[in-house]
């Protein structure tokens, strides 16, 4: 029975193939469908991978990108379809069996250790040995080898609990190159990658591809499709919607196939009006060096755009201003209040909300309901609950109404936070700075993971805050969010602000040239 | 790596449809509940009656208070293991303050008894407030505390009594919290119920009950979300400990003696019965009433051994089993609960 419907598919993803020459493709899926309890994440998915392509899976959040690879890599086993890896049936019932095909993957969610180190991670179920011992010198110097090669400027004895989001993604790349790899599976790896990172990625995607590697690429950075892509496959609630050439198809048009509706303009018009300071930064140093002389201001109904490559700084400011990190020096001012000892707890009473960058390290509660996550941060206060009694039915009321605008999908809010796709996810922490009245938001990567559609509605969102006089502090790695959104943009380098740009002078190529060390003027 | 020639089988078809959809739905608890009635009922007569259900219920009282704090800490992703010595220090202080009242002013009963309360639950809730400095305060694992804490705690109740029972309190403590009856309901299941629902306010609706299960779902999320982890975590341990103290003495009313030795298998029964209940020893979930239930189940097979004659050394071995048991059970549902529609 099921060679049968191999055939019929074959026949289908045939055309395609046969005029570019490729007998036979490399990875090939035949009506693959995966369950979950209440929901099909996927159904009945064709899809062919060549060698030596780079093949970008495209799809709203929870359209069922995660789930088709996470089968290809032998996360997850298939409900009911078949996977073909050059032409054979085979079953993945774990992702070492995968991996023993040369299949390698960088899954949305990490997967390393945090008590060991960089190195330790890369080459967990592989240790370099010597007559059986491990042999950890040789270990680090090939882990460093990687690194260079790849240009991540990481230290392979750095314990991973140490390092950030961003760092730790890198570390992810780096583990699943390895020198027998026939398949490489990428799901959002520049979600937290600023272009430097990025671009040293590509230069290594490139090279693979010349080796013939069938590469999958899943990202929702659109313009990366057409740098990186050779084709794109379209997932759509589940189902195969089309495979369409990445350099002749239009982003409109891939947007429209992504969401069945033409969307307009990604980035609303920001009018912005500055009022009073809100928040007034002075020589700020932190206990672990990692800031070193930071002063800046955030003024009412501004979006402030901090960029800046990774560990730079930016990402470190935005929670020091919080109070979650450990001030050596400098001062916080708060709507005119000096702060002497900032808190989490001191800053969101007088109105300041910080979201993480991590949202599943630092953000959700991944075994709790989604509403519960949406809420944390508010529950204790008005209109939640009256500071003794949480008014649940209230908390529902408000959660659903949020849902509805965050576009949650799917919008049942008892599920439990795991239960939702990346996107998904990221929404539900991002809900939280629409739960109460707050005059200054802290966004870190907030758009991380999150499909074109969305993305512009929390723009909007981000957007209107600031029109009825909330201030923001944008912190983020994508480029465009930056230049489009921002009215001010401090550039960080090394622990401390390079230049600060405003107006016209917010372009590409001034951002970027802050990215590096000055040279002295 | 192999061919694959059939499609996954059809979930909830056949017979074992509407069973493995309850189990998925409500876990090992309710199936561990109705295979051990029906086995005790058929191995004694007495087991069914009315008599012996009540007495399940009043034998469970102390076990379901001392799981439900067993429970807080789990849901904070820790553990109490020194409950047994909270019950055994509160036994002991609580006895001896109540007999040495009531040998100085025999008239005033109440006031031994009142005494005799504050002292024994402040010493048992003592020791929930070291755990509670020690976890939350100094990052100790709740493991090295709590079994410190129990050492240190039983070393002074032995040090207090030289080993021996205390004895001397005044008849009406015994016959009123041991053995009093309301509408022919033992007083004791009143506490408990009492307790239960208190808690269930405070969990269910309260915001402290929020972070408590926020702690344990993502710790680092919850201060971020500005809420004070560690005086969650303190208030955490020292509730538990209070709950425990309070079976404490409710169960030295029951003795008639304060005792240095009860409670040993405490940590041991009230985990079992919190991890049969599906509380997640990883922190985060876990329901109250699921706690309860849990408790009650522990009791019954107690009670049932006891009427079966079953040896009480063998009894110890079921009860280990049942608790390994559970767990795996709860592994395979987690299995079934990721690839079946509901
Ligand atoms: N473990 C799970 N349990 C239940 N449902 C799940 C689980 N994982 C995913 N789903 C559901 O399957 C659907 C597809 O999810 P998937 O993670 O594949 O989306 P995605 O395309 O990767 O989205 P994103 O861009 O947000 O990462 C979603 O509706 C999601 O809610
Ligand atoms: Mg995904």
């Amino acid at each position: 029975m099921s060679r049968q419907a191999g055939k019929a598919s074959q026949h289908r993803a045939g055309e395609g193939t046969e005029d570019h020459g490729y007998p036979c493709p490399l990875v090939q899926t035949v009506a693959l469908t995966r369950d979950y309890p209440g929901i099909r994440a996927l159904d009945n998915v064709d899809f062919s991978l060549r060698a030596g392509e780079v093949h970008v899976l495209f799809g709203e959040n929870g359209a069922g990108k995660s789930t088709l690879i996470s089968m290809l890599a032998g996360a997850t086993m298939p409900t009911s379809g078949q996977i073909l890896f050059r032409g054979k049936a085979v079953e993945f019932d774990n992702v070492h069996a995968a991996r023993n095909l040369g299949i390698s993957a960088v899954f949305q969610e990490f997967s390393l250790i945090p008590q060991m180190s960089v190195a330790e991670n890369m080459f967990l179920g592989a240790e370099e040995r010597r007559r059986g011992f491990l042999h950890s010198g040789a270990q680090t110097m090939k882990a460093r080898a990687v690194l260079d090669d790849l240009d991540f400027r990481l230290d392979p004895t750095e314990r991973i609990d140490r390092l950030s989001r961003a760092e730790q993604q890198m570390v992810e790349i780096a583990k699943a190159f390895r020198s027998d790899l026939s398949v490489l599976i990428l799901d959002e790896p520049t979600a937290s990658l600023t272009v430097h990172e990025t671009d040293h990625l590509f230069a290594l995607l490139r090279r693979l591809r010349k080796q013939d590697v069938g590469i999958v690429y899943i990202t929702h950075r659109i313009a990366e499709i057409r740098e990186i892509g050779d084709r794109v496959t379209i997932l759509r609630d589940g189902r195969f919607v089309d495979t369409v050439d990445a350099k002749s198809t239009s982003e409109d048009e891939l947007v429209r196939l992504m969401t069945g509706r033409v969307v307009g303009e990604v980035f609303p018009k920001v009018s912005s009006e500055p009022g009073d300071t809100v928040l007034e930064v002075r020589n700020l140093h932190t206990d672990d060096g990692s800031l070193n002389g930071v002063s800046a201001t955030v003024r009412k109904g501004e979006i402030v755009g901090l960029a800046g490559l990774i560990g730079s700084g930016k990402s470190r400011f935005g929670k020091a201003c919080f109070g979650a990190v450990g001030l050596r020096r400098g001062t916080v001012t708060f709507k005119g209040e000096r702060i002497p000892k900032p808190t989490p707890r001191t800053m969101l009473d007088r109105g300041l909300l910080y979201l993480p960058p991590d949202r599943r390290d630092d953000g959700l509660m991944m075994m709790r309901p989604a509403f519960e996550n949406m809420s944390l941060a508010a529950v204790g206060m008005r209109p939640f609950s009256n500071g003794w009694i949480v008014d649940g039915r209230r908390e529902r009321k408000i959660a659903g109404a949020l849902a509805e605008r965050l576009k949650l999908a799917p919008p049942r809010l008892d599920r439990t936070t795991e239960q939702f796709s990346g996107g998904n996810q990221q929404k539900l922490m991002l809900a939280r700075s629409l739960t109460s009245r707050f005059d200054l938001l802290i966004f870190d990567e907030p758009t991380v993971g999150v499909d074109v559609g969305t993305r512009s509605a929390i723009y909007e969102f981000i957007a209107e805050l600031c029109e009825i006089g909330a201030a923001v502090l944008l912190i983020s790695s994508d480029l465009p969010e930056i230049l489009n959104l921002s009215s001010r943009v401090y550039v960080f380098f090394g622990g401390s602000i390079q230049v600060e740009l405003a107006g016209d002078q917010i372009n590409e190529e001034n951002v970027l040239a802050s990215f590096f060390e000055r040279e002295a003027a | 790596m192999a061919i694959r020639t059939d499609t996954t089988a059809r979930p909830y078809s056949g017979i074992f449809g509407l069973p493995k959809k309850l189990f998925v739905k409500l876990g090992i608890l309710p199936f561990l509940l109705a295979i051990a009635i029906v086995i005790f009922a058929a191995m004694s007569d007495n087991f069914l009656t009315g008599r012996n259900i009540m007495n399940v219920l009043r034998q469970s009282v102390y076990l379901t208070i001392v799981s439900l704090g067993q429970m807080l800490a789990l849901v904070t992703g820790g553990f109490d293991l020194s409950v047994g010595t909270i019950l055994a220090l509160t036994s002991v202080v609580g006895a001896l303050a109540m007999a040495s009242v009531h040998a100085a002013v025999p008239e005033a009963v109440w006031l031994a008894m009142a005494v005799g309360f504050l002292a024994g639950i402040g010493a048992g809730t003592a020791i929930g407030v070291c755990n509670g400095i020690g976890v939350a305060f100094f990052n100790v694992s709740p493991f090295m505390m709590s079994l410190g804490m129990a050492s240190v705690g039983f070393g002074i109740a032995l040090y207090l009594t030289g080993g021996v029972p205390v004895y001397g309190m005044p008849r009406e403590f015994g016959d009123l919290f041991g053995f009093g009856t309301l509408a022919g309901i033992p007083l004791p299941i009143y506490a408990a119920v009492v307790v239960a629902a208190i808690l269930h306010v405070v969990l269910y609706r309260t915001p402290f009950g929020r972070y408590v299960y926020a702690v344990g779902g993502n710790i680092k999320a919850a201060r971020l979300s500005g809420i004070g982890t560690r005086s969650v975590l303190f208030r955490t341990y020292v509730l538990c400990a209070a709950l425990a103290a309070f079976a404490g003495m409710l169960l030295t009313a029951r003795l008639d003696t304060g005792e240095a030795n009860i409670g040993a298998t405490m940590p041991l029964l009230s985990i079992a019965a919190c991890v049969i209940a599906g509380v997640s020893l990883r922190g985060g979930v876990g329901r109250l009433e699921n706690v309860i239930l849990g408790a009650l189940f522990i009791g019954l097979v107690q009670n049932g051994m006891n009427l079966a004659r079953i040896e009480s050394y063998l009894q110890i071995v079921v009860l280990g089993a049942l608790l390994i048991l559970a767990v795996i059970a709860d592994q395979i549902r987690l299995r079934y609960l990721a690839s079946f529609k509901d």
